[in-house]
């Protein structure tokens, strides 16, 4: 279990992210929803310690502010907004992700980890290309897969559909909870589009000026909520049992 | 196949590579030595070798190791240097860092005493070549430092940072000839003829610290190959990966320009093969670190070796100093990669 306690974080005077607290338990996929510049992306990169924010972070009762880089990284995957664009190749790009467990070289057990992952994410045909080949979507599912094989317990994603067609967004969007759910990991995914974190979310978290704004599960997004977060006139419906949040236009 | 299986075949093929280059490496340092104005054949070679020719032993074997581990010194530190500082023209002599250690051993030089040309014209004698080694790294540091702290204050473009390393070679320069304003007639002949990089007036006690300063080196490098792919990847990925890209970056910066230091310290400024080297090893099998950094060492040394060859033979019996070949050879591509407009940064 992740718990996060009093979590605070400034650029320089600026506080991004004020007294945050809440926890994820295995297998649960949180989404964390908000405006532009509430601290999305912030509170992220503070939970594998990217940025060293003040507060507390324990997994499974250990405080991350106590053990190596390397024991941290392999805890937390990273799934960058951006990804990179290298000459290394898709195989060497995900081998990467074995770094916090290689001490002089890659084993056997590596690279058929880095093997599996490839094709856990049905990228195999890709895998000796370079990365400056690759299309966004392309792009995407290797960054995702690297921060498989590093095999973390929690995956942080900042905003992995972003630039993805609407098929790759589907097809990101389940390998991720399929993950999610068949390793008993945790996903936290940072997400501006909130019909797709409707339909993939156990938990939401809404963040508003650096503060947890409502925390729960998917039923506690209503119209008003989203005016106050968002500012926005929008209606939430039901389709086929799912939520859909319909904006006034 | 398994993807796995296909990925060591193109591992295989990086090793190859590195086999091959350093095959070729073998072949030209034994014809290098059968060139030069005593002549000696091609089949005698080993046995002169092993009779202690004099000509060789004296002159061309201590010629040949310093092209050699200069030439892959140079190389690695521009290895390492492009990738810290996530930029394609970075080099020890691009950023400055050479001029900086040119400085600092000039000034070991005239100030302390530690070396001097006894007659205009011949070639310069380190009398303590330890005090010019400390004062060259102490120059490079200054640049090394000041290209950290620009990359780290502002965001500048690759193209801006190397702006900072010329404006850093031209302080330099002007700091060697107020040095020459200062100095006896020897004193600055000898400074003359030292900013010229040449490889032949290393001694053997020189040599020696190349060589153990290129091997402490190139083993820190290579423990640290995995960390500088990292860093392709960008910081916050690589951080998330356990790195420690702070560290990572200062110390790449302050190794090379130790590197760099040792090997001008002895041979004087030569330019562009850290720049060279690194890129056409990139362009051959990649950007993976974990290749780059023993084939840029090969590679380095190859380009050195051919470069001062060309210059003992071309003009034969004059000496064209290689520092001179290696300009003629670097500033090209130099031009050309700007033109790229900063492309290939990573790896």
């Amino acid at each position: 279990m992740l718990e996060v306690e009093g979590l605070s974080f400034s650029y320089g005077n600026r506080e991004v992210l004020r007294k945050i607290a809440f926890s994820v338990k295995e297998g649960e996929m949180l989404f964390i929803l908000g405006p532009n510049g509430s601290g999305k992306t912030t509170l992220l990169k503070c939970l594998n310690r990217i940025l060293k924010p003040k507060g507390a972070i324990y997994v499974d009762k250990v405080d991350l502010g106590k053990i190596s880089s390397f024991e941290i990284a392999k805890k937390f995957g990273y799934v960058p907004q951006r990804g990179e664009i290298s000459f290394l190749t898709v195989f060497d790009a995900v081998l990467l992700g074995r770094r916090p467990y290689i001490k002089w070289e890659a084993k056997k057990e590596d690279l058929m980890i880095v093997e599996e992952t490839i094709r856990m994410l049905g990228i195999e045909h890709l895998a000796l290309r370079k990365l400056n080949e690759l299309s966004g979507g392309e792009l995407q599912l290797v960054l995702i897969a690297r921060a498989f094989a590093q095999r973390p317990k929690y995956l942080l994603l900042d905003e992995p559909t972003n630039n993805l067609d609407i098929k790759n967004q589907v097809e990101v969007m389940r390998i991720i909870r399929k993950a999610v759910k068949e390793k008993g990991i945790s996903a936290i995914v940072s997400m501006h589009d909130v019909n797709i974190a409707l339909s993939y979310a156990d938990k939401m978290m809404l963040l508003k000026d650096g503060k947890i704004f409502a925390f729960g599960g998917v039923e506690i997004l209503d119209g008003k909520m989203l005016k106050e977060v968002f500012g926005i006139e929008a209606e939430i419906v039901r389709y086929n049992g799912r939520m859909l949040v319909v904006p006034e236009v | 196949m398994s993807v796995a299986g296909e990925y060591k075949k193109l591992i295989w093929r990086r090793t190859f590579f590195g086999i091959f280059s350093l095959f070729l490496l073998l072949i030209l340092s034994l014809v290098a030595l059968t060139l030069g104005s005593y002549n000696i054949s091609f089949q005698d070679i080993l046995g002169e070798i092993v009779d202690g020719n004099p000509v060789l032993w004296n002159v061309r074997i201590p010629r040949i190791l310093t092209s050699i581990f200069v030439g892959s010194s140079l190389a690695l530190s521009g290895a390492v240097m492009q990738c810290v500082l996530r930029n394609p023209l970075a080099s020890p002599f691009t950023l400055g860092i050479s001029q900086g250690a040119a400085f600092g051993a000039a000034i070991a030089i005239v100030f302390f005493g530690a070396g001097q040309v006894h007659r205009i014209g011949e070639s310069l004698t380190i009398f303590n070549p330890y005090l010019v080694l400390i004062f060259a790294f102490l120059g490079s540091l200054i640049s090394a430092i000041v290209i950290l702290i620009l990359a780290k204050l502002r965001d500048l473009s690759p193209e801006a940072i190397i702006l900072a390393g010329v404006a850093m070679s031209a302080l330099f320069q002007a700091a060697v000839m107020l040095i020459q304003y200062f100095a006896t007639d020897v004193q600055v002949a000898s400074i003359v003829f030292w900013t010229f990089g040449d490889v032949g007036r290393a001694r053997w006690i020189e040599i020696y610290l190349i060589v153990a300063s290129f091997i402490i080196c190139f083993l820190y490098f290579l423990y640290h190959r995995w960390d500088y792919n990292s860093l392709l990847a960008g910081d916050e990925t690589a951080i998330s990966m356990g790195v420690n890209t702070q560290k990572i970056r200062l110390e790449g910066m302050i190794v090379s320009s130790f590197l760099t230091a040792v090997c001008i310290s002895f041979t004087g400024i030569i330019g562009f093969v850290g720049l060279i080297a690194p890129h056409v090893v990139r362009l051959l099998i990649g950007g993976d670190y974990r290749f780059l950094i023993p084939n840029c060492a090969v590679v380095g040394a190859v380009v050195l070796l051919i470069s001062d060859t060309v210059g003992r033979i071309a003009l034969s019996p004059v000496i064209i100093p290689v520092g001179i070949i290696t300009s003629i050879l670097g500033a090209p591509m130099f031009i050309y990669l700007l033109l790229r407009g900063g492309k290939g940064v990573r790896g």
